[in-house]
């Protein structure tokens, strides 16, 4: 229903710029989850996401694995959230989820699949797949009709 | 001065008695690792809760061992982080309550503090200043103690921890967690030159690190070529050799960077801390490039590179000799991100 809308990745480079341009259409209460194996270039899209959404390039935006949660202050909040550790997403009791899938900023999700239920059906979906050591092909699938507006595009960027 | 240590901004529960920052009376730590193994690493929330179930029998068991009471205890020192924000709170409410109720003062200390005091439980404490890696799971970073005691963060990773790193790869090799003491095990029978992994070096001069390029290398690398499992007569190549060249990009751009920094603050003494520096590997390759430039190395025994409440104790002590005690116990707080130690 959403048609495919892939991009082909040759470089981390060129990753970091697709990040970039998906960070600086992001509007207060976006979630996008990013769906992909171990080094499928998850971590390095959000470091481009973050520039996107005006977080200095000063500030290093890391593995959020060990804290789950990490956050920034650009344009708007950033979440950066990480399920990898999760065995079950009851586990998130102790930290500021709602605020981060719920709240007014920007929640980008890491390993989305172990957030179970707790993961909003209104997202940006980004499935990236490894074709090369360095190659990725990117797939946006966003869920609603406004983020399908502001998204719509990217298959032919 | 007896200090009471309490730790728990990860996975471990722990409780040490020491006094005048040097004589170990006891080190008690439960760990969890057995809890959070099926899940490849720390869960928060069973982190907390486990946390909770144990903290009082260890601090009890703590005291126990020391042969001391609550009431010879002069000052608490306790981890109030970097960490997982639930098992911190677990420490310092602990922490707060004891000193609260018994009147006694109370030193919070950075867990990356704590970890560089680690070093130096066993030998002399070199005069400042000097340079101090701290490698483990959830952190990689750069400090340059001056003079004044200050620890400035000269240099971080810039994605993953090494110990992630590990921790990773040993997911995508089908090998248990934690991930550092299999593949270390492993790389001991393997050849760390059979494979070329990316080294990431970034900016000539900068002293960050990054570990998802070399982790990123290893999942194509299996992508590729598949796991050689037990029952396939065709492996293609040996685990041990794939474990020994990760292991091998890993280690030699910690040790390079290191040395950057021994050499561009002129320092003689140089320590590593964490639990990455149990590694077999890192140890002997730090021994020879800190002999190579004459500098004293200075590294943990490797009970005490993990997580453990006596380096929180060793810090305590040192904190309050520098600064004195926190004002209020109560008015502290976990703090999940706290990069910049202020030096012990």
């Amino acid at each position: 229903m959403n048609g495919d809308l892939c991009v082909e990745s040759p470089s981390p480079e060129v990753s970091l710029s697709l990040g970039e341009a998906v960070g600086r259409r992001l509007l207060s209460g976006d979630v996008v989850a990013l769906w992909g194996e171990l080094g499928a270039g998850k971590t390095l899209l959000t470091q481009g996401i973050a520039r996107g959404l005006g977080v200095p390039p000063e500030t290093a935006v890391t593995s959020p694995t060990f804290t789950i949660i990490n956050e920034y202050e650009g344009r708007l909040h950033l979440y950066h959230m990480d399920g990898y550790r999760l065995g079950d997403p009851g586990e998130l009791e102790s930290l500021p989820w709602r605020e981060a899938l719920y709240g007014h900023g920007v929640a980008v999700v890491e390993w989305p699949e172990r957030l179970g239920p707790l993961l909003p059906s209104a997202r940006l979906d980004i499935f990236l797949e490894i074709l090369g050591p360095t190659t990725r092909r990117l797939r946006f699938v966003p869920h609603t009709d406004d983020l399908r507006r502001r998204f719509g595009d990217f298959g032919r960027l | 001065m007896l200090i009471l240590g309490i730790e728990t901004s990860c996975d471990e529960t722990a409780a040490a008695v020491v006094r005048n920052g040097r004589e170990v009376l006891s080190d008690v730590v439960a760990s969890q690792i057995a809890v959070h193994s099926p899940y490849g690493g720390v869960v928060p929330e069973l982190a907390s809760r486990k946390h909770v179930e144990n903290i009082l029998p260890v601090i009890s068991q703590a005291l126990r061992a020391a042969g001391v009471g609550l009431k010879d205890v002069d000052a608490l020192a306790v981890t109030q982080g970097p960490g997982l924000i639930g098992a911190l709170l677990v420490g310092l409410s602990a922490a707060k309550g004891l000193a609260y109720a018994l009147k006694k003062p109370i030193c919070a200390v950075n867990h990356l503090e704590g970890h560089m005091e680690a070093a130096f439980v066993e030998a002399e404490r070199p005069e400042e200043p000097f340079v101090c890696l701290v490698v483990s799971g959830g952190h990689t970073a750069l400090y340059y103690v001056t003079h004044d005691g200050t620890a400035q963060c000269v240099g971080s990773t810039r994605d993953d921890a090494a110990g992630e790193a590990y921790d990773k790869v040993a997911k995508l090799l089908g090998l248990g967690y934690p991930g550092g003491v299999v593949i270390d095990r492993l790389a001991q029978n393997g050849n760390p030159e059979a494979f070329s992994f990316p080294k990431a070096y970034l900016e000539k001069s900068s002293l960050d690190f990054s570990f998802s390029g070399i982790k990123t290398a290893v999942a194509y690398f299996v992508k590729k070529y598949g796991l050689p499992s037990e029952t396939s007569s065709v492996a293609t190549y040996r685990l041990e050799d794939l474990a020994a060249s990760f292991q091998e990009a890993v280690v030699e751009v910690l040790v390079e960077k290191t040395m950057l920094a021994v050499e561009r603050f002129g320092v003689r003494h140089v320590a590593v801390a964490g639990g990455v520096a149990a590694n077999s590997r890192l140890r002997a390759r730090l021994q020879e490039e800190a002999a190579y430039r004459r500098a004293h190395l200075y590294i943990p025994h490797i009970r005490y590179c993990t997580d453990n409440a006596v380096m929180v104790a060793v810090a305590g002590y040192r904190i309050w000799k520098r600064r004195g005690f926190h004002g209020d116990p109560l008015q502290l707080d976990a703090r999940s991100r706290w990069v910049d130690a202020a030096g012990p």
